[in-house]
């Protein structure tokens, strides 16, 4: 954390020369100031992450990866010698702060750009105000609703993974090893529902059985009178789709009531930080979804490039998930605003869609309908023996490719062919 | 739903039961201290994460659990006195609102502190050896260590109720919940009264901290879901009522366990709405004293 | 009397009449600090912010200040007049002024229906009905997806314009946002002033002084408590209007019990059962938070401390202080 306040400090005092150094100017010429001002403003990024909150370990990561991301940009030289800059700020995971931060950053920041949010609700709030105001959002968080054409707008992207995607790959895995009966336990909001949706959707390839879907009340802290119901089942497959704490408590007293004995575990995402917190016991043998794992740079040269930059610029710390992907969402704003040799939004919104890239997980393009970056999904097991270094919790048993196949179809999202 | 058998309801009911004996052990230092000092303890949820975070400490150190069934409660308990004796004495003799909205500040408080000691991420807390696994019980199987929690609960409220009720000093405590100024009048200093009575409400939400962090983990918001549904049961039992803590504990844990067989997403809003119902039936709840803070 | 009393005297003249002339022209001197206080925040969007959470403080206070009844729900009426001014606009597309007229009658209507069930209770008691009929108000909105957006919140609150008298205003230009907003906040200022200025508001202070005195003079407590209950909704309820026509979107948090416990902390600060209190209350509170937490991520830590130390020393709040000193 120290190294992040010394930044956005350095970061505050070198924006208090340029303004003191334009004051100068205006002072000398007021003609003047338009032209440099237009040269020489940073290309600014907004970045709403809960750097507060029960995330505030990932919104950290994020926050340390997107700083790479400027640093590499400024270093190539920026935009013809425009250097970019981040402007960070805590949403608090609650989507009204997020909304009030995103009008800061958009109405008195003047941000170019807006990256960032961990949470559907949250990055739905920020979408909601960029798009009002033709701003480009690039978010890197869950949802399945940000691709649906109620929400999403042409100023609108996803880097991220979306629910529909991690699940399908995650059960095209399982439902082909483990066996057909299924039983399900998530969280009662959008994000559980939307990976139970993209399960099921899987489910019917592989003709498996539904035994029900038992719902809990999200930030529930005890799931002991749910969990003799579902050993009642004696499913071969508990899918738990819930995120975070809940995923951290409910795999931990699934544990305890002797579930994996019998039943193999699945959950659609395991986050880094969720399986450093809960430990190895609770995440023992569960098998999982991601976007990013550290682990695959003995596949890709670009996974090897950014980790070892990480590394570098962090003291021998690995990127996690989700710092990968505030590195991707930033890093791909940058590029197109370089491709496009302009920060102007009409430009960047067609050389993002034009992006053919690969940054840090293999290849990726953003798809044109939806905006929906079209990746691979990583399935992983949590690992609890052999462990090369603390970072090394995973292991990636799978890889689905990136095919549009395995997205929404445009139409069925409500957009236009 | 398939698979709805009696052996199903009845190992349903014990699971509400074993929860209900943790909302019971949390409840019941809530009780105590509200009933003692009217003071509605906002931080109690604090001082229950901060229980979690001193036996995570132990452990840490290279102590074992049972170490820590001893230590937390004394460490939480001791803290909890400063607190009485430094902020909350000050406030007596001004209101209900002023202790509460202090210690609500104060839970702000302790939780950053915790923060910035131990970080944001929260931490594994492993069951101890001997607690391990899974044991039938008639009807299912059911963790050991939940059993080991029931037991546990039912120990601090027989050590209670003696204390309370075969010594003197439980003696000089239920008079002064009666009429401090009678007690003051026979010589008793009312203050260091309630001062320990602050001191045993906050060891055993520590206690309850410890026990829940096996359960669960141990991160710094741990406190304050538990502290809502606390109310509840406090609330239903009417406040001040240790008894009626006891009774509705259970209940709550066997509501929320019903109606997770039933209707698990509304397992939450099933204890608010118990609680509304108890209230406009009887606003003071099944033990509480009528006309209290009128 | 010698010279130095007499300058003595003189000067607490001055300083009553100074608190005197603040009291009877308590509009006046708000419309004014409304009016040029955007010039002074950080950002525009937090200086609305603040006006909303003071107006929402200002309908708590009516409860809590001036009729003695501590409420822990008052985070329903306030997100009920949000979640029906946004579904107004996203489901049926109404004007902007029909949906803000909804969110009022919404926070009335809410404010009525928890008053019936939660009035014959007192003291802790009352802030505990309170806050579990509003937890029920957020399963109740929670659940019903369809038209809420449930846990991912209602999106598409979008009023781009505001035609007012022949003029089209842009409302995305965050200035003229404030000052549309300003002015019912203003109007709200007016229609509470006058409200404690009535006969009414003589019987509330009365109620909350004594009731039984109250009640053996005549009035009707319990009828007095729910017809102050219910306007408190109102002026909650244009405030969560407000803030969803604002921020352009309705989150389920503003449902919350911590949106509750926020408006008690406002209040306190500020100052309880003062006309300027809940104002001063949110700007410090929020302006604070800002501040704190651009500096630390350890905000909560500062925030709470100084509450602790407001509680310990500082009672009567930042406005309740000063006026006593200003009487003295």
């Amino acid at each position: 954390m120290r190294s992040e306040v010394s930044k956005s400090r350095s970061i505050s005092r070198r924006r208090l020369l340029a303004t003191v150094g334009a004051g100068a100017v205006t002072a000398a010429s007021p003609f003047r100031i338009n032209l440099v001002k237009a040269e020489e403003a940073n290309i600014k990024i907004g970045f709403p992450v809960p750097l507060t909150g029960p995330y505030g370990t990932e919104a950290q990561d994020q926050v340390r990866a997107a700083q790479l991301a400027v640093a590499q940009f400024n270093e190539a030289g920026g935009l013809n010698g425009r250097k970019a800059e981040l402007v960070v700020r805590d949403d608090k995971l609650n989507p009204g702060e997020a909304a009030t931060r995103t009008l800061e950053l958009v109405e008195k920041e003047k941000v170019n750009f807006v990256v960032g949010s961990l949470s559907a609700a949250v990055q739905l709030a920020i979408n909601n105000v960029t798009k009002e105001r033709g701003i480009i959002f690039n978010s890197i968080s869950q949802s399945d609703a940000i691709n649906e054409a109620a929400d999403f707008s042409r100023f609108t992207f996803h880097e991220a993974l979306n629910p529909h995607m991690t699940s399908g790959a995650v059960g095209r895995y399982a439902f082909s090893k483990f066996g057909k009966r299924v039983a399900f336990l998530t969280a009662d909001y959008a994000y559980g529902h939307e990976m139970v949706r993209g399960f099921l959707e899987v489910g019917k390839a592989f003709n498996i059985e539904n035994l029900g879907d038992i719902r809990h009340p999200l930030g529930t802290t005890d799931f002991s009178t749910l969990l003799p119901r579902i050993l009642a089942l004696k499913p071969d497959i508990l899918c738990i789709s819930n995120f975070g704490r809940d995923q951290q408590i409910a795999l931990r007293q699934a544990t305890d009531f002797g579930i994996k004995k019998t039943t193999q575990i699945i959950a659609p995402l395991l986050s880094h930080a969720s399986r450093v917190a809960a430990g190895p016991q609770a995440f023992e043998g569960v098998i999982g979804g991601c976007s990013f794992y550290w682990g695959i740079e003995d596949k890709f040269a670009s996974t090897k490039a950014f980790n070892d930059a990480f590394r570098k610029m962090y003291d021998g710390k690995l990127p996690t998930d989700y710092g990968a992907l505030g590195y991707g969402g930033v890093r791909t704003v940058l590029s197109a605003v370089k491709n496009a040799g302009s920060v102007d939004t009409d430009k960047v919104i067609t050389a993002l869609e034009a992006l053919k890239y690969d940054y840090y997980k293999g290849p990726q393009y953003y798809r044109k309908c939806d905006h929906q970056s079209v990746q691979s999904v990583l399935v992983i097991r949590s690992k609890s023996k052999d462990q090369r270094n603390e970072s090394d919790v995973f292991e990636v048993i799978s890889t689905e490719e990136p095919d549009e196949a395995h997205l929404r179809s445009c139409a069925e999202l409500g957009h236009k062919a | 739903m398939a698979g709805l058998s009696l052996d199903l309801i009845a190992l349903q009911l014990f699971a509400g039961l074993a929860l209900g004996a943790i909302y019971v052990l949390f409840a019941i230092g809530l009780s105590l201290i509200f009933g003692m000092l009217t003071v509605v303890n906002f931080a109690h949820g604090a001082f229950y994460m901060v229980g979690a975070y001193a036996g995570l400490y132990i452990l840490m150190l290279g102590g074992n659990f049972w170490i820590c069934l001893l230590a937390v409660p004394l460490a939480v308990g001791l803290f909890g006195m400063l607190v009485e004796r430094f902020l909350i004495r000050r406030l007596y003799g001004r209101g209900i609102d002023y202790p509460l909205l202090l210690t609500f500040g104060l839970s702000y408080v302790m939780v950053e502190l915790v923060r910035l000691a131990f970080g944001k991420t929260g931490y594994p807390f492993d069951t101890p050896d001997l607690l391990q696994g899974a044991v039938n019980i008639g009807v299912g199987y059911f963790p050991l260590y939940r059993l080991f929690v029931i037991g546990a609960t039912a120990a601090v409220l027989l050590g209670l109720w003696l204390f309370l009720e075969k010594t003197s000093f439980g003696l000089i405590i239920r008079a002064g919940a009666r009429d401090p100024q009678i007690v003051r009048v026979l010589g008793v200093d009312i203050s260091n009264v309630w001062l320990i009575v602050f001191g045993i409400g906050t060891a055993i939400a520590g206690f309850a901290g410890l026990l829940a962090a096996p359960l669960q983990g141990v991160i710094p918001e741990m406190g304050s879901t538990i502290l809502a549904e606390a109310f509840v049961v406090t609330v239903v039992g009417g406040m001040g009522s240790i008894g009626g803590a006891v009774l509705a504990g259970l209940l709550v844990g066997i509501v929320v366990s019903m109606s997770s067989l039933f209707a698990p997403e509304m397992a939450k809003v099933s204890i608010f709405a118990l609680m509304a119902i108890v209230l406009i039936v009887r606003p003071q709840g099944f033990f509480g004293r009528a006309g209290l803070m009128s | 009397m010698n010279e130095m009393s007499q300058s003595l005297l003189r000067t607490q003249a001055a300083r009553v009449s100074w608190f005197d002339v603040a009291t009877r022209h308590r509009v006046a001197l708000a419309t004014l600090a409304v009016l040029v206080f955007p010039l002074v925040m950080p950002f525009t969007a937090l200086a609305v912010n603040i006006l909303i959470y003071g107006l929402y403080a200002l309908g708590f206070n009516l409860v809590y200040g001036y009729l003695g009844l501590l409420s822990f729900g008052h985070a329903a009426l306030f997100g009920t007049g949000a979640y029906l001014c946004g579904m107004a606009i996203v489901h049926f597309g109404l004007p902007w002024y029909a949906a803000i007229a909804i969110g009022v009658v919404a926070g009335l209507a809410m404010a009525a229906l928890i008053g019936v069930l939660a009035i014959r209770t007192r003291g802790i008691y009352f802030a505990m009905v309170t806050m579990a009929l509003s937890q029920c108000v957020y399963y109740l909105f929670y659940q019903a997806v369809d038209w809420t957006g449930g846990e991912n919140g209602l999106r598409g609150i979008n009023v781009r314009s505001i035609d007012l008298f022949g003029m089209r205003l842009d409302f995305l230009d965050p200035m003229t946002r404030y000052y549309v907003i300003a002015a019912f906040v203003i109007a709200a200022f007016f229609i509470l002033s006058r409200i404690l200025a009535s006969p009414f508001g003589a019987v509330i202070e009365a109620v909350r002084e004594n009731a039984t005195r109250a009640r053996a003079s005549g009035y009707d407590v319990t009828l007095t408590r729910l017809i102050t209950f219910v306007l408190s909704g109102g002026f909650c309820g244009l405030a969560g209007a407000l803030q969803a026509l604002h921020l352009s979107i309705v989150p389920i948090e503003i449902l919350h019990y911590d949106t509750s416990g926020i408006v008690v902390m406002i209040a306190l600060l500020g100052g309880m059962g003062t006309f300027f209190g809940p104002m001063i209350g949110a700007a410090v509170f929020l302006l604070l938070e800002n501040l704190v937490s651009l500096w630390t991520v350890h905000w909560q830590l500062i925030v709470g401390a100084i509450f602790v130390i407001c509680v310990l020393f500082f009672p009567a709040g930042i406005w309740g202080t000063l006026t006593s000193r200003g009487k003295r």
